[in-house]
């Protein structure tokens, strides 16, 4: 099993708060590799408003082909994070030349695109980029969107992250995701692991994802270039989440709704049943079948968390205002957030979603039993 | 024989039948109940001469011949009469003397079925035991990187839709603006195949829809029942349970008119209707009742003279094209009922479904697809469609399913698998199997006559006589004196021991892999073949 540490914090913090976390809770992860997702950034980044920073791994080659590719599409490098690291990797970490994390200009005739566009485009570039550094094996692009970084390596959380010196003070983040992986695919792919990212919407999960093979099917046949990957079974609950909200325009709360609907006698007392019935319909082909406790990040700064029908995975969320975190297991909540009201930690069951907005004043539960906010 | 040898060519001994029948002298007490019974007069009372030859000890008396005569069975070799292995005869013996053996090498009579020019007819099933449904494995066993479920105690949600199912955003955007969406019914996943009343008896009938109506209304299974070609009895059609049944329309059009002046008396709309274009058992060929099961009553229902048979044309008469006249078929259906109603079509399995299937994608009110495989059974055909026309379901269900893959429209337009579903008894490891190829359900008839009221078709050519009313089990007959011997309460029982325990089968199956949420319609990644060909045809995975 994987584990899985979140938080979301007004104030900006280190990456390595959420390393600490999954160290703690390092018995349930075999420290085969970890992965982060930095979002509303601080420091530096929060001048760069717009520009899209582009997150990965290149070899001396590869960084090359990225800066022609680049310069050819009229982006420039805006601000960067030089990682360098100490000639020989510690055991389990294998050697790289480069881990960017580069912010771009976006070219002058972008200006005139609409929001929609921009964001179509970068998604486009952010595929190219990984097409072109499969075929070469060169890059490894993780992210390419405004205010989000993203680190992921194979190897011990905290090893990478003090090989890496992730408590450097340039990277600060108000909202983190942080995944300890625990191997379950035999050659490690980056491209694998956890969080997942398209288009400003981060998840991780931990769990297996049994009816992944229908749900991959059906994202795949959808048209849009993103829902692609998929080396892990787990990538689908990040599309499914850009497909509810962006597809199908629908905020979080539903997010439950499709990927594990109510059973009828509950949809005939509902509310909303006769909307929830055609969702359920409609969308029976994204229903999961977990075990699957899913975190993630909105491109709006909210966080969420949600289970699986079956309830099977572990996951708490707890915390203050101004701090919040979501949690595989108590024991990482309570590393970092020990002055916490401990009772009002809560574990989301079958029916919740959890969501703590970006003013991280308290935690939003949202019961899939409860009336659904109006549709935009 | 007569000793002068007067021999023809279809002069047949015992031994050139497919069954022989054993019979003991020493246990018979000549009651003669299986004369009686057997449906096809295959044994009649037979009066032996035999000769006895004594020789006493001693001179003074001669030794010299005795001729007795005793009684016993005389199986006849008359092609016509000849056994059908049916065993009826053993059921009815209070001494166990008499049984149908099947002979140990290839009958004789196979030849001579066709006394003056006409071909073998038959019901039943192709006699081809085996089958790649048996030879697929479930492989995908959830293990400690995900909890296997608990079948027994897990809940389960083991449903299916049948209705065109919108894509998400069209969905949406058609309840925003108050527009149609297609009428969709959630159903279990196993269907009762098209039997028609008329091809079974009224107690079958009657014994399947009391069984149907306990598993919705006692035990909250949502069981679905097609009719078959032969319309429905006048008061399930003003009844509740009608919602319970799917009509059949076929080529003959037999019933509807019945039907059609039922409507306005509905209390409930029916599931759905059926299209019927074609039947796996005979493909290509319409349905048939023959003269013999048209009496009275099914004359009645079906608006025609009794005595007659009752061949439906192999298409429907009026239908020249698929883009046109078909869609104004389906259409048609959906308009009698208000739009209310899904109606599909349903052919046999071919090589040219994925014609058909590229056709109804394009048509908004194609509600499914049902393809009835090779292995489907038949109430009457000719031997020659049963044995050697049509395609196999699992590979039909699988190149149509991820067609659909392709077109992004999987599941949208739900495809419905018949055709051999436990056919050699695993009936929820076919139905599963057949539902991780793509199917979104199963329909199966014969499991259910053999199951709930006792067939004794078998997948070696035993019985088969269902097209001439003489079913000695009283299923497919429409003769009282043999279909009183079937207790419709009995058969309703046994309907509900079927559903439940398939359903508990099936749970057995998907709970070790991980599946609760949602039937797992294409999960292919489950699925695994000892045979590298098949494995690579139907796109699983190969495991020896």
């Amino acid at each position: 099993m994987c584990r899985l540490f979140a938080l979301t914090s007004t104030e900006p913090q280190s990456p390595m708060t959420a390393i600490e976390a999954l160290d703690v809770m390092r018995e349930g992860h075999d420290g085969s590799g970890v992965g982060l997702f930095l979002s509303d950034l601080g420091g530096p980044w929060e001048e760069l408003e717009g520009a899209p920073i582009l997150s990965g791994i290149f070899s001396n080659e590869g960084l090359k082909r990225l800066d022609r590719f680049m310069m050819d599409i009229g982006f420039m490098t805006k601000y960067k994070l030089s990682i360098k690291v100490p000639k020989s990797p510690p055991p389990g970490v294998p050697k790289r030349d480069i881990y960017l994390i580069r912010a771009y200009e976006l070219p002058e005739e972008w200006e005139s695109l609409s929001r929609e566009e921009i964001d179509f485009r970068l998604m486009k570039i952010r595929l190219q980029l990984r097409q072109m550094g499969q075929e070469n094996e060169d890059m490894i692009v993780f992210s390419f969107w405004p205010d989000c970084i993203m680190i992921k390596e194979i190897g011990d959380p905290m090893t990478v992250a003090e090989y890496l010196r992730l408590d450097r003070k340039e990277l600060r983040a108000r909202i983190i995701l942080a995944q300890g992986r625990q191997n379950t695919n035999y050659a490690i792919n980056l491209y694998a692991c956890h969080p997942f990212f398209i288009q400003g919407v981060a998840t991780m999960t931990n769990g297996e994802n049994t009816a992944f093979v229908p749900i991959r099917e059906f994202l795949s046949s959808r048209g849009f270039p993103g829902y692609m990957g998929y080396q892990s079974d787990s990538e689908v609950f990040t599309h499914i989440m850009h497909y509810t909200l962006h597809m199908l325009g629908l905020d979080v709360p539903y997010y439950k709704h499709i990927i594990t609907p109510l059973q009828d006698e509950d949809l005939e007392r509902h509310p909303n049943g006769e909307f929830l019935k055609h969702l359920k319909h409609s969308c029976r082909r994204l229903i999961i079948d977990g075990p699957n406790c899913v975190i993630g990040c909105l491109p709006d700064k909210r966080v969420f968390m949600v289970q699986d029908r079956k309830k099977l995975r572990p996951g708490v969320v707890g915390g203050k205002p101004g701090l919040f975190a979501l949690s595989s297991e108590i024991c990482g909540l309570d590393a970092i957030i020990p002055d916490r009201d401990k009772t009002t930690d809560f574990q989301p069951m079958h029916l919740d979603t959890v969501i703590i907005g970006p003013d991280r004043q308290e935690v939003q539960i949202c019961s899939q039993k409860d009336t659904l906010p109006p549709l935009r | 024989m007569f000793s002068e040898g007067y021999v023809t060519p279809t002069s047949l001994s015992v031994r050139d039948l497919p069954w022989q029948i054993h019979w003991s002298l020493d246990k018979c007490t000549l009651c003669g109940r299986c004369t009686t019974v057997c449906p096809v007069h295959a044994i009649e009372l037979g009066v032996f001469r035999k000769r006895m030859v004594e020789a006493p000890v001693g001179l003074v008396n001669q030794p010299g011949n005795v001729f007795k005569v005793f009684y016993g069975i005389r199986q006849k070799t008359d092609p016509a009469y000849a056994c059908i292995g049916c065993g009826m005869c053993n059921l009815v013996c209070p001494n166990g003397a008499i049984m149908p053996y099947r002979t140990d090498e290839a009958d004789k009579l196979r030849f001579h079925i066709n006394r003056g020019g006409q071909p073998r007819r038959r019901g039943g099933r192709r006699n081809a035991p085996g089958g790649i449904l048996d030879r697929i494995k479930f492989i995908r066993i959830s293990m400690l990187t995900d909890p296997a479920l608990d079948a027994g105690r897990h809940e389960f949600e083991l449903r299916t839709l049948l209705g065109r199912v919108l894509p998400p955003e069209e969905n949406l955007r058609l309840l925003k603006e108050q527009g149609w969406i297609p009428p969709v019914r959630e159903i279990y996943p196993l269907i009762i195949g098209g039997m028609s009343f008329g091809a079974l008896s009224p107690n079958m009938w009657e014994g399947l829809q009391m069984g149907v109506a306990y598993l919705n209304e006692e035990l909250g299974m949502p069981v679905r029942m097609c009719t078959g070609e032969g319309g429905c009895p006048p008061r399930l059609l003003r009844s509740r349970f009608l919602k319970y049944v799917i009509l059949q329309i076929a080529s003959g059009y037999f019933g509807w008119d019945e039907i059609i002046h039922a409507i306005p008396d509905m209390k409930e709309d029916p599931c759905a209707v059926e299209i019927k274009y074609g039947q796996g058992a005979k493909p290509g060929d319409g349905g048939l009742l023959m003269w013999y099961k048209v009496n009275k009553l099914i004359a009645a229902i079906r608006g025609v003279p009794p005595g007659v048979s009752l061949p439906s044309p192999p298409t429907h008469q009026t239908k020249y094209s698929i883009e046109e006249a078909v869609a104004k078929m389906i259409q048609s259906m959906y308009m009698a009922w208000g739009f209310r109603v899904p109606v599909y079509p349903k052919i046999s399995g071919t090589s040219t479904a994925l014609a058909v299937l590229n056709n109804l994608t394009r048509n908004p009110y194609a509600a499914a697809l049902a393809i009835d495989g090779e292995d489907g059974g038949t109430g009457a055909a000719y031997n020659v469609s049963m044995d050697h026309m049509g395609h196999p379901i699992a590979s039909n269900i699988r190149d149509c399913y991820l067609n659909l893959v392709k077109l992004g429209r999987q599941n949208e337009l739900p495809l419905f698998a018949g055709g051999g579903i436990g056919k050699n008894g695993n009936l929820a490891a076919n139905a599963a199997a057949l539902i991780m190829l793509g199917a979104s359900g199963v329909q199966t008839g014969k499991y259910i006559m053999q199951a709930a009221a006792g067939c004794l078709g078998s997948e070696s050519d035993r019985c088969n006589v269902c097209n001439i009313g003489v079913c000695p089990k009283g299923i497919t007959s429409q003769d009282p004196r043999l279909y009183r011997r079937l207790d419709p309460e009995k058969v309703a029982e046994r309907v509900v021991d079927v559903f439940l325990s398939f359903d508990t089968e099936l749970k057995k199956i998907v709970a070790p892999l991980g599946r609760s949420t949602s039937l797992p319609i294409g999960m292919s990644d489950a699925l695994g073949i000892d045979d590298a060909a098949a494995a690579e045809r139907l796109q699983i995975k190969y495991v020896v």
